[in-house]
């Protein structure tokens, strides 16, 4: 770990302020990711701005009937307010499928949105990667791959975002709601907030710099029933294979994103238009164009039978 | 004490103490955080500096330049040691293959390459971030199933007794397999596991002069005394090793590692104490870890289900003049047959060094042997309980005229039938439908060796009545304070809480150690033989000189005549100090410890994912010392045993020639919602030719077999047999039942 310097921000703008101004700095949530890849060096901020001064913490009704969730909000607080509970049920099971209790009691709504990859070749400083180390190449492509991207991947880099919270969210429509250094506010829509790898795997969101993430905005509820749905090698405490999100209606229609597969929370407009003709469609609707490894192809049907799991668990219920 | 005959009736047949399910002694200082693990050891020595170890970044060649100048400015920095400042390769013990540390050449990758000592470990860390190394690449071998068609025969010891010669035949296999009008033959893999211990390895060092302490984390103290000197190039008598509580070692903690080379050459450097642990992400390529195999297996039986021909063949890989992992062990001894072959190849490898993690042998070759027996119970339609009863056998296969001191491997598998509910298995796969979820049932034995060995301990008798133990022996987490506390009870009339026991000091008398489940049996035998001694200097203080002195409720009596040991202990304590000598009565009989595993599974027929719903083990392992922590050691191994059957796999990188999911977030071992029922029992048949104890090792026992009970489970569920663990979902998925 390098040393970095430390500063409690008092409001949003002046957090913003300060990490735009100083060059190598970081805001910190509740630490949970940023902590253990500064130990390793991955992460190297020369200085932190610690966020939990600026009550950004809670979870409040939106005048358009929608809920409003801080950025320090922690998961566990988020995925057991009895208002997400009632009418945000697939959060709830998304964020209680993650991680572990202590860890959720830590974890925060922005820090989970920017949760870096668990590719084993980003975590290993000696290994080439370019989203550790731009130009440097790509290790998991030829590697080993079986837990990474199959569809919305590049050349450079087949990493995934590892998170649960954020698929819930994307199912929701959510918007990510932003201040900046200047104290200009913004809403940006949670299917624009992460970046497909392309050339620059090492820039993995549209935040600019200093952009300040102050919460989450959930639109009124949606109805219909809610699932998550996480595929993994043990029971608890491991990042998705394949996890699905979805909320269908008692009339087949619904939406659903696909978390384990890409490296954004996974859905497609013309996937959720096929959901009533059943799960074969919709999942080739929403992997057209993937791209697996020879480790991960079990991915793409994988993805269909557990979205078809989901479909007769709605249909029996 | 030499053990020459099977035991006939002692002090410990009372089973006053011994047998009973105490708690652990060490229980509360664990439970409050207290015990004294090694890198905590903050008071042994003043002034202790962090050592941080840098690994190599390369799997084969060796280091031009290394650039330090960086890390020795860094703040708080006291020393740099690099692998260049030691001319050449330390000397490594006689169970060791690996550099621990020392020259330019680098043979795998994390090698330790350099140690930075500071003054705080975040100083050291950061440090060694700051040195620079070249490397010179040397192209290296790291795919097993490359090397393995070309790979030469190998005969080989596990480290912790399991061996085998290259080739061994008996009878005519080729002929009674060719003939045989059932047959199996197939090929299997199992994977590189590494140990995953919650403990890392971790010691502190503090010179005085020439003489060496060393504060760590192992589980054999003799051993690890013998190769520190070896490797220092100190003469043993000038160094103490002390570990008294170990947080898990599973075969990793055998053996001296990098972390107290280290820490001991970075102390000399100092000047001063000096305190490394390795870091998670070192432990994996570090140290050593289970070598994966290809194995095949070859069975050929009458249509009785009569075994006729038993074919075992197992490669695995190793760096140069390493050991093969000997899968092929159980299967020389565990069935019957006429005709037999069963040998070991071993390929050189460029990873890490394999060396023993618990049951080495027979925890792969079980997973192999029990899945090719449930394949062959389906080509003969018979039950899979019932073809392993009728081809039980009381001798060793290979030598009729050497008997199994004790087998009780049929009594296992009935009485495991009747308590899991066997009869409820429908033999026909993929029948059985619990909601989303396939369910089926499996079962397979487990095999380990009873081995004996020389254990000793001291007993005193203290002034105030109370008795001191004093042994080198381990800890592992296994219980053996507690073991140990009631054999000493039991054989000098106190309660439990009248013992002290102190281990893991190289001071002490030699004990077996831990390892191979040997230790619960040959460590208690040996002190056994001290209370002997302890009990005659009693009598002797006492003046009492029948032979009939009892040792009962903190008395001492003989005939008419009492006193208390306190009274004995007036005129100051007194020691007995002896050993277990068990001769050749490991030879005379094969001893040996038998297991018959159940597992239901549920297997989701849309994911594929496999979640054990129930397991049971009946164990055939000699008396039970303690039921409660030799059941603690079995559903700890039935626990490994999910692990290597459904998620544990060290992933080799074969072009950078490494094991790559280095952490344990990415090698992913059971948490507890992946055990939800765990059910132990252990039949009572003392072994009188084991020790005087008639105990036997169980440890190991728990994990060997369950692997394939859960594979077999699982193909009872699905109808989808997958021969290469981890049995992960991605090796059945597309070929499950339709969704009805």
């Amino acid at each position: 770990m390098k040393p970095f310097t430390y500063e409690r921000a008092k409001t949003p703008a002046e957090a913003a302020a300060a990490v735009a101004r100083t060059p190598g700095a970081k805001f910190i949530a509740g630490g949970t990711n940023l902590l253990d890849l500064m130990k390793l060096e991955i992460e190297t901020p020369t200085h932190l701005v610690d966020i939990q001064d600026l009550k950004l913490d809670r979870i409040e009704p939106t005048s358009g009937g929608g809920l409003r969730i801080g950025a320090f909000a922690t998961n566990t607080a988020t995925a057991s307010d009895p208002r997400v509970r009632r009418d945000y049920g697939v959060l709830t099971r998304a964020i209680v499928a993650g991680a572990s209790g202590q860890l959720r009691n830590k974890a925060t709504t922005a820090g989970n949105l920017l949760q870096r990859t668990r590719c084993p070749y980003f975590y290993d400083p000696n290994m080439p990667c370019n989203k550790r180390k731009p130009g440097s190449g790509c290790s998991a492509l030829g590697g080993y791959s079986r837990q990474l991207g199959i569809v919305g991947t590049s050349d450079a880099c087949i990493a995934t975002y590892p998170g649960d919270m954020a698929q819930a969210m994307r199912v929701l429509d959510a918007s990510v709601e932003t201040v900046d250094p200047q104290g200009q506010t913004r809403s940006i829509p949670i299917g624009d907030f992460h970046r497909l790898w392309g050339d620059t795997p090492h820039i993995e969101t549209n935040l600019r710099r200093g952009e300040l993430i102050t919460g989450v905005t959930l639109p009124r509820p949606l109805g219909g029933q809610h699932f998550y749905q996480k595929v993994r090698d043990r029971a608890s405490y491991a990042y998705a294979l394949v996890s699905v999100a979805a909320v269908i209606q008692p009339d087949g229609s619904g939406r659903f994103a696909v978390g384990g597969i890409a490296p954004k929370p996974w859905r497609v407009a013309a996937a959720d238009a096929a959901m009533p003709q059943g799960a074969k469609a919709a999942a080739a609707a929403l992997l057209a164009g993937a791209r697996p490894t020879e480790d991960n192809r079990f991915k793409v049907p994988l993805v269909e039978r557990t979205l078809a799991a989901v479909m007769a668990e709605a249909k029996a219920a | 004490m030499k053990f020459d005959q099977p035991a006939g009736t002692n002090p410990i047949d009372q089973l006053k103490v011994v047998g009973k399910a105490v708690d652990r002694i060490d229980g509360p200082l664990k439970t409050t955080g207290t015990a004294p693990y090694a890198y905590e050891r903050h008071d042994v020595a003043p002034d202790q500096a962090y050592g941080y170890v840098v690994g190599s970044a390369i799997a084969k060649g060796s280091i031009t330049r290394m650039d330090t100048a960086d890390a020795k400015r860094a703040p708080g920095v006291v020393t740099v040691l690099t692998t260049l400042d030691v001319a050449k390769p330390l000397p490594n013990g006689p169970q060791n293959t690996a550099t621990l540390f020392g020259g330019a050449a680098i043979q795998h990758y994390h090698q330790a390459i350099a140690i930075v000592v500071a003054e705080t470990f975040e100083q050291a860390r950061s440090a060694a971030a700051l040195i620079r190394t070249e490397y010179t690449r040397t192209p290296g071998k790291y795919d097993l199933a490359k090397e393995e068609p070309h790979a030469p025969l190998k005969g080989g010891s596990s480290g912790e007794g399991s061996s085998a010669p290259p080739i061994d035949r008996v009878g005519d296999f080729a002929g009674a397999f060719a003939a045989a009008p059932v047959k199996v033959d197939q090929t299997y893999t199992t994977p590189d596991e590494t140990h995953a211990m919650m403990e890392p390895h971790a010691s502190i060092a503090a010179w005085s002069g020439d003489r060496l302490t060393v504060w760590t984390s192992n589980q054999m103290i003799a051993w690890s005394k013998r190769d520190l000197a070896k490797a220092l190039s100190i003469p043993p008598e000038k160094l103490r090793v002390d570990s008294p509580f170990i947080g898990g070692g599973f075969g990793g903690k055998l053996f001296i590692r990098a972390d107290v080379v280290l820490a001991a050459l970075g102390a000399k450097a100092a000047r001063r104490p000096v305190k490394v642990a390795l870091s998670r992400p070192m432990m994996a390529n570090n140290t050593t870890h289970r070598p994966a195999t290809i194995q095949r297996v070859r069975l050929g039986a009458n249509r009785d289900g009569r075994l006729t021909a038993i074919a075992h063949s197992s490669t695995s890989g190793n760096l140069p003049d390493g050991k093969p992992e000997t899968a092929v062990s159980q299967t020389k001894l565990f069935y019957a047959a006429p005709n037999r072959e069963t040998y070991l190849k071993l390929a050189v490898l460029d990873l890490p060094e394999g060396n023993a993690m618990r049951a080495p042998g027979e925890a792969p070759g079980l997973m192999v042997l029990e899945m090719a027996m449930d394949e062959l119970a389906e080509a003969l339609r018979m039950d899979p309980v019932e073809l392993r009863v009728i081809n039980d056998t009381q001798v060793d296969p290979e030598k009729p005229n050497h008997p199994f001191s004790e087998r009780h491997y049929v009594e296992c598998l009935r009485t495991g039938a009747e308590r899991f509910g066997w009869s409820q298995r429908n033999p026909k796969p993929a029948q059985v439908r619990d909601g989303k979820w396939l369910v089926g049932m499996g079962v397979a034995g487990g095999f380990r060796n009873n081995q004996l060995t020389k254990s000793a301990a001291r007993i005193r008798l203290e002034r105030d009545g109370r008795l001191t133990v004093e042994t080198d022996m381990t800890d592992i987490g296994t219980g053996t304070y507690t073991i140990l506390a009631q054999t000493a009870a039991e054989m000098m009339g106190v309660r439990v809480q009248d013992v002290n026991v102190r281990l893991g000091d190289s001071d002490f008398p030699v004990s077996a150690g831990s390892g191979g489940q040997w230790g619960a049996n040959n460590s208690t035998a040996g002190l056994y033989a001290a209370c002997l001694k302890l009990r005659e200097a009693i009598a002797q203080r006492l003046g009492f000189a029948s032979p009939e002195v009892a040792f009962a409720d903190g008395k001492v009596t003989a005939g008419s005549r009492s006193a208390t040991l306190k009274d004995a202990a007036q005129a100051g304590p007194i020691t007995g100090e002896d050993g277990f000598d068990p001769t050749d009565m490991g030879k005379r009989w094969q001893q040996s410890t038998f297991a018959a595993h159940f597992v239901e599974v549920g297997v989701n027929i849309y994911t594929g994912e496999t979640r054990v719903r129930r397991m049971l083990a009946v164990c055939d392992a000699g008396r039970i010392l303690n039921p409660k922590s030799a059941r603690s050691q079995v559903i700890g191994a039935m626990t490994m045993g999910v692990g290597g059957a459904l998620m544990e796999e060290l992933a080799v990188d074969k072009r950078f020639g490494l094991f790559i999911n280095h952490d344990l977030a990415t090698y992913e071992v059971p948490v507890h919602a992946d055990i939800p029922h765990q059910d132990v029992i252990f039949l009572d048949h003392p072994d009188d030719k084991s020790s005087p104890m008639k105990a036997k090792g169980v440890g190991e026992l728990g994990l060997c077999g369950v692997g394939a009970a859960i594979a077999n489970a699982i193909y009872n569920a699905t109808g989808v047999r997958v021969r290469d663990y981890p049995i992960t979902l991605d090796k059945h998925l597309e070929k499950l039942p339709q969704v009805a």
